[in-house]
């Protein structure tokens, strides 16, 4: 019944895991918003975490250390930013199409690995819950906020970061100079090339933990295309939130309580048609995005390639 | 020499900047070739050339940008290496881009601080950073507001910034590179002000320009390049603007075309109220009445944006009209097609002639078709008359001079002078009753822009109705018999030649109304 909705019990829940699903979201975005800030469009995301999310998963499975799983995702991810960077910056080359297929390169790469390496879906123990001392115990807000994993903590720890460090440090100016208008940059001594090589293979990075954040965090399993279109989601929540680190985090909430709230109407046998309900945070989304057409521009030189002319 | 050797900046002068024997190949073309130049503490010495004379090959040498095939660089004596444009800062030498080198979206402190390191480590230090600028800029008499965004600031403005960055890096010699192309006349005076108290303090300056009057008003040495080589330098008090055209040019260059008597025809084209929209949502024109008749040039002038641009497609029909008339020959095309407006014989010389004058992978006979090609004799039921189009092609080359391989060459591979006369000879070889003239000699150098200006007096004289939309006010002045002022969508006044200065039409263009103009020149 519809009513089973709105007891306390339901409603922490509700919240608590739309905190939990909202994780991977923020990594891959963030990510992404510091590549497009400084004018590198990523369509790879999705590779990465996949490729991510496989290598933590695996090597969580084979050597039992989680922390060294979540290490080679975020080498992983870090070396297929290095790809990226390689072929957007010094190539010149179209960032959309060789995103696509950076993506389309981890969906089977990971899917080979998985096929020769394992074969069969087995599960590990993710990371487990860290309960904060005194604050976990507040009724509701202590199973909400402080009773996550640490990759939870993680992803919200970075968003004010992310922040500080485009707002508030000489490399973020460097960075936003970069995506902005690249000759200024460039005519000041700004290596262009060093800065979005940093911004990809940090972005490369974090997709990797949000890969990781999914096979060995939030759903502790591996199968082929995990992500399903999650990475995809990522990109546009850096349009979402306007290129801000606040505003991506509130893209992620929205979509992610949606998310949990359609995940619990099914446990709770609610009878709405399940394939409405798995539509519906993304028919918000639509309506959010049209409805709040955002007014901060993308970065100038978004997806144009830098080469010193004349 | 002064008591001190410092600039109020802090810094050392550079008190000489030599450049020896410098030598620069791009594939094809030498466009450097053994140049001397030289700078020194306290003097502006303007270089002079046309496009492609190695100008700014030889100031991106010096500043790091491009590394040179030959030669040496030395500062008071002393070679240095540059060989980016950090090496450049570090030396003292900072360049005043054409197009500026600025972030819109940051902010003045911002756009100071980018690149340099921060008293605060990693962090920004920007109220540190702010503080500086404003010392600086009252040392200078630059006003400008640290915390203001350069979206924010007029083109003049922004250019203070440029200097400012250039003096907060500890700048002593700066290179100036066309810094005027952009400035009302005002504007003009203004920078020549803070050039003059820049170059009195112990700096020296570059100063890249093509308009003669000026580098004769502000420069004390004046050096001239022509095809990649230094014709030579002399004291600009040794020299007038007739010697100076000449040795850019390297023949005799007739300065002000003959404009001749021609009796004025009534009206061809009337704009009645009209008004548009611009690409930004906002309103581009907001109610333009002007008559142009026949034998006459309408000259439109105004500072880039103010509605040219709009002004330009909406009498050719490429944008839409949100109220008002376009009246051609008494007849109102409002909302008429663009080929439909053509073949009322309304001709168009578009402002961005690589853009929309041609289609640059086309050869010279395709693209002096495209206006005719479906008319007889170019093509008949649909299939082109290739024998007539050659033809054509090639009587049109020789009339108008256009340096060309062949008819068969693509437009891409012609330099700009000759793209714009295909672009002339097909818009006036059909003995046009109107013609828009957008920016038709801009980025043209003097010998092209001198045939251009023969060829729209030429029509004049045959009693075509002109409008020459220009932001280059001396094309303006030498060309029109009327001229109207735009700011801002609107025609602020309308002035006849006679009574049009630099100064009025300045004022005109900053948007200071014609009854302000009267009282301010009472004042004087």
């Amino acid at each position: 019944m519809i009513s089973d909705l709105f007891t306390v019990t339901v409603l922490v829940g509700i919240l608590a895991s739309g905190i939990r699903l909202s994780t991977p979201y923020l990594y891959a975005a963030i990510g992404e918003a510091f590549g497009q800030k400084s004018g590198v469009l990523n369509l790879g995301v999705e590779g990465q975490m996949l490729l991510g999310a496989f290598a933590a998963f695996y090597v969580a499975l084979t050597t039992g250390s989680l922390w060294l799983g979540l290490l080679t995702a975020m080498i992983v991810g870090a070396l297929m930013g290095l790809a990226m960077a390689y072929v957007t910056v010094n190539l010149h080359a179209e960032q959309g199409i060789s995103g696509i297929g950076f993506y389309l390169f981890g969906l089977g790469m990971s899917d080979l690995l998985f096929q020769k390496l394992m074969g069969t879906v087995e599960t590990v123990k993710g990371f487990p819950e860290i309960y904060i001392p005194g604050l976990s115990d507040i009724p509701g807000i202590g199973k909400i906020f402080f009773s996550q994993n640490i990759l939870v903590y993680g992803a919200y720890l970075l968003v004010p970061i992310a922040w500080f460090v485009l707002n508030k440090t000489t490399l973020g100016l460097k960075i936003r100079s970069v995506g902005e208008n690249p000759d200024a940059a460039d005519s000041l001594g700004v290596s262009v090339s060093r800065i979005r090589y940093f911004t990809i293979i940090l972005g490369g990075t974090l997709s990797g933990i949000a890969g990781a954040s999914l096979s060995i965090a939030l759903l502790n399993v591996f199968q082929q295309n995990m992500t399903s279109g999650l990475g995809f989601i990522a990109v546009a929540l850096v349009y979402f939130g306007g290129w801000r680190p606040i505003g991506i985090l509130g893209g992620a909430l929205l979509f992610s309580f949606i998310n949990s709230l359609q995940l619990w109407m099914q446990v709770l046998s609610i009878p709405i048609p399940s394939d409405i309900a798995v539509m519906m945070p993304y028919v918000v989304t639509i309506l959010v995005l049209v409805a709040t057409v955002s007014k901060v521009r993308a970065p100038s030189a978004l997806s144009k390639p830098f080469e010193r002319g004349d | 020499m002064t008591e001190t050797d410092k600039l109020p900046s802090g810094r050392d002068r550079i008190e000489s900047l030599e450049m020896r024997g410098i030598t620069k190949r791009f594939p094809g073309v030498l466009a450097s070739d053994h140049v001397n130049f030289d700078v020194k503490s306290g003097e502006v010495h303007a270089l002079l050339g046309e496009n492609g004379a190695g100008k700014s090959t030889l100031m991106k040498i010096l500043y790091g940008l491009y590394h040179p095939d030959e030669g040496e660089i030395l500062i008071n004596g002393k070679p240095v290496r540059i060989s980016s444009p950090n090496d450049s800062i570090n030396l003292g030498i900072g360049m005043i881009h054409q197009h500026f080198m600025l972030v819109q979206t940051m902010t003045v402190a911002e756009n100071v601080a980018l690149g340099l390191p921060s008293s605060r480590g990693l962090l920004t230090d920007l109220d540190r950073v702010s503080k500086r600028i404003i010392e600086l800029a009252n040392l200078y008499g630059l006003k400008i507001d640290p915390s203001a965004y350069i979206w924010q600031l007029s083109v003049g403005q922004q250019q203070r910034v440029e200097i400012i960055k250039a003096l907060y890096r500890g700048a002593a010699l700066l290179i100036l590179d066309e810094p005027t192309a952009v400035l009302t006349p005002q504007e003009v005076d203004e920078l020549f002000v803070i050039m003059n108290q820049m170059v009195k303090d112990g700096h020296g300056l570059v100063f890249i320009s093509h308009k003669l009057h000026e580098v004769v008003e502000i420069s004390h040495r004046v050096s001239v390049l022509r095809d990649g080589r230094m014709i030579g330098t002399r004291l600009t008090s040794d020299t007038t603007k007739q010697d100076l055209a000449n040795w850019m040019v390297g023949r005799e260059v007739g300065f002000t075309p003959d404009r001749g008597q021609v009796e004025c025809g009534g009206p061809r084209l009337q704009l009645k109220d009209v008004a548009c929209g611009s690409d930004r949502g906002t309103p581009g024109l907001r109610g333009i009445n002007i008559d142009v008749c026949s034998g006459e040039i309408l000259g439109i002038a105004g500072v880039s944006g103010n509605g040219q641009r709009e002004l330009a497609e909406t009498i050719t029909g490429l944008r839409k009209t949100t109220g008002g008339h376009v009246i051609l020959e008494g007849n109102d095309i409002t909302g008429f097609d663009p080929s439909d407006i053509t073949d009322r014989m309304l001709s168009y010389i578009p402002e961005e002639r690589m853009r929309d004058g041609m289609i640059k992978d086309f050869t010279v006979a395709e693209n002096m078709i495209l206006r005719e090609h479906e008319k007889m004799p170019y093509s008949r039921y649909g299939f082109l008359n290739l024998r007539e189009i050659s033809r054509h092609a090639d009587e049109l080359i020789k009339k108008f001079h256009v340096k060309t391989p062949s008819r068969e060459t693509h437009a891409k591979n012609l330099s700009g002078g000759n793209i714009q006369k295909i672009v002339l000879a097909r818009e006036i070889f059909r003995t046009p009753r109107v013609i828009i003239a957008a920016q038709p000699t801009r980025g043209l150098d003097i010998g092209a822009t001198e045939y251009v200006r023969e060829q729209l007096l030429e029509q004049r004289k045959q009693g075509v109705a002109i409008m020459l939309i220009s932001e280059d006010l001396d094309e303006i002045l030498a060309l029109s018999d009327r001229i109207a002022v735009i700011y801002e969508g609107q025609v602020m006044d309308i002035v006849p030649r006679a009574e049009a200065t630099p100064a009025k039409l300045g004022l005109l263009m900053a948007g200071v109304h014609p009854e302000e103009t009267k009282q301010t020149s009472e004042v004087f």
